[in-house]
């Protein structure tokens, strides 16, 4: 295992959200045999009344989901990111589109996941589910911060999508900060001039470390953990604009129709100023540990410096 | 909030006539829709909104009310014609159907149509959005029911028989499934597209209590929906053998009035024959 020994992974959060909404009767957790690797395993072990097993059979699932929706309940429902990709049209038909609230959780997203290879390596769900009307599409860094989201989306009024990661990174978030999150806002982590590094899920990681190292070199950037991809927030991306006139963007994901593609045509909509993509490059993974791939298909900090050195120089 | 309407079935005989005129008008005045397998399920409609299902035109979003899944959205002129008969929907919404902004949408719509528990248009997720209704039954001590339609056709959708296995996995006996066995789907008959055999079989091999019926027989219709309630330790399934397309002569098991309006002179003909 590749991932540091501390830290926090994101689908930690998730299943200690869950366990903070016991105590609500109208919260209602599905899964579909992957609870102990989604964490809704959890919820399960103390309220089995309110868990529902669908098997491995995802497209099922995203329905029974909706029905007990349209019946006063609040569905979280988990799976492998990339197994949630199977009931897409499910999603898509059955709830984005009657705006029915399921909250929708794909877990070990991104080439992150590791050695179980391509695979299980969902790098294009971000950019799918961002394509459906109504709903929020969100990836959290941390454990902590995974959590605090989650637990607002018990009130959230449109259906969601939350990306999760299996493994554990440093985290970037106190008890004290993760309070001040919100959905549809990006955090500001560091504030800078040159350059504003906006990240999402494992990747935010790498871009504090890349800022630290920038700082050391004489440039100062601003690094956002954009954990909401959609709604994206807006009127943070004008004030970047304004005042840092670059930005790099970083994620566990293809630089197709992701973070980077959202934050793109905001800023090109808006007043275009220079962006470089770090995210996978049209490819796919393949098995190896975390760091190994972040390295391999250069989403490390490292990247992430001579993206910020490339994109200022366009200024 | 009492069952049905309370109609005897002479009086759904008549109800389902009617029916059949507005589902042949709304077709032919939209110039498209789905005639052969609204009429194919028009007896059935008729009995569950005429016999059974507790819903409330003056509140339809009423939280207790049965819910019925037309889980082949397609053949929404049926389902608009009960709602119409049913108090839902005005003749001047039938007019709608297919038309900018209107209620009536070319598949039943939640969003748009009042009285419709579920958006279709896409098969085979309609048994289990009507196990996701009857879990939360369930969970608040409700007796009310989750009826769900399904096309023959539509069995052929993987997602089905995740479903079919699901609410025998979780002993739903609050779910009543109705497949309308006409035989034909969107190309052609469906023993040319797809063979399914014994639909029954299937069902009850999973562990669904089955029951074949005519289903434009009304008594034998009424006779299995008393039936269906009466399974309450897991789900029940109503295999009714429909003709598509039934009442209209040259609509009669012809697939090509799956999806097709008729001509004027078609129109006039079907009103004669449905008088």
């Amino acid at each position: 295992m590749s991932a540091p020994s501390g830290g926090g992974a994101s689908r930690d959060g998730y299943g200690a959200a869950l366990l903070e909404m016991l105590d609500d009767d109208k919260v209602v957790v599905l899964e579909a045999d992957l609870g102990k690797s989604t964490k809704s395993c959890l919820f399960r072990a103390e309220k089995p009344s309110h868990t529902v097993s669908l098997g491995i059979a995802e497209q099922n699932m995203m329905l029974v989901a909706a029905g007990m929706a349209t019946s006063g309940y609040v569905p979280f429902a988990s799976t492998f990111a990339i197994f949630s990709e199977r009931g897409f049209e499910q999603v898509r038909n059955g709830i984005a589109r009657p705006n029915i609230v399921v909250h929708l959780c794909g877990s070990h997203g991104g080439i992150h996941t590791g050695t179980d290879g391509s695979s299980a390596q969902s790098i294009e769900d971000l950019a799918i589910y961002r394509t459906l009307p109504n709903m929020a599409v969100i990836h959290p860094s941390d454990d902590i911060s995974a959590k605090e989201l989650t637990l607002q989306l018990r009130d959230y009024p449109s259906p969601s999508y939350m990306r999760t990661a299996r493994n554990k990174v440093p985290r970037s978030y106190s008890e004290s900060t993760a309070n001040q999150l919100k959905i549809g806002k990006g955090f500001t982590h560091r504030k800078g001039s040159d350059v504003a590094i906006i990240a999402c899920g494992v990747l935010l990681n790498e871009a504090l470390e890349a800022s630290e190292e920038l700082r050391t070199q004489g440039i100062h950037a601003t690094v956002v953990d954009m954990h909401t991809i959609k709604p994206l927030d807006e009127s943070l991306l004008d004030q970047i604009i304004e005042s840092c006139g670059a930005i790099v963007t970083a994620e566990d994901h293809s630089v197709i129709g992701g973070l980077g593609s959202a934050v793109a045509e905001y800023v090109v909509s808006k007043s275009p100023i220079p962006i470089e993509m770090i995210g996978v490059q049209d490819r796919f993974g393949e098995s190896g540990g975390s760091d190994e791939l972040l390295e391999l298909l250069g989403l490390k900090s490292t990247n992430i410096i001579q993206a910020a050195k490339r994109v200022i120089e366009r200024k | 909030m009492q069952r049905g309407m309370g109609l005897g079935v002479t009086e759904l005989e008549h109800m389902a006539k009617r029916c059949r005129r507005n589902i042949v008008k709304m077709v032919y005045n939209a110039k498209a829709g789905h005639p052969g397998g609204s009429l194919s399920a028009i007896d059935m409609l008729t009995a569950l909104y005429g016999h059974r299902l507790r819903v409330n035109p003056d509140q339809p979003d009423w939280g207790d009310r049965d819910r019925f899944i037309m889980s082949k959205g397609h053949a929404s002129p049926g389902v608009y014609a009960v709602l119409h008969e049913r108090g839902f929907l005005s003749e001047s919404d039938l007019q709608t159907f297919r038309k900018l902004g209107g209620p009536c949408q070319g598949h039943v719509d939640m969003k748009w149509c009042p009285g419709v528990d579920f958006s279709a248009g896409s098969l085979g997720m309609g048994l289990s959005f009507g196990i996701g209704c009857s879990l939360a039954a369930t969970l608040d001590g409700s007796e009310r029911t989750a009826w769900v339609m399904l096309g023959d056709g539509e069995l052929q959708e993987g997602q089905i028989w995740e479903a079919v296995m699901a609410a025998v996995h979780h002993e739903v006996g609050n779910v009543k499934v109705i497949v309308d066995r006409n035989g034909i789907q969107n190309d052609d008959f469906c023993e040319s597209q797809m063979r399914m055999f014994d639909v029954s079989e299937k069902f009850a091999s999973f562990g669904w209590a089955v029951m074949e019926i005519d289903g434009h027989n009304m008594c034998e219709i009424v006779s299995a929906i008393d039936w269906a309630d009466q399974v309450t330790d897991g789900p029940a399934c109503i295999v009714m053998h429909t003709v598509k397309g039934k009442g209209v002569s040259f609509m009669e098991n012809n697939p090509k009035f799956h999806g097709a309006a008729p001509s004027d002179q078609q129109f006039e003909l079907a009103m004669e024959e449905l008088q």
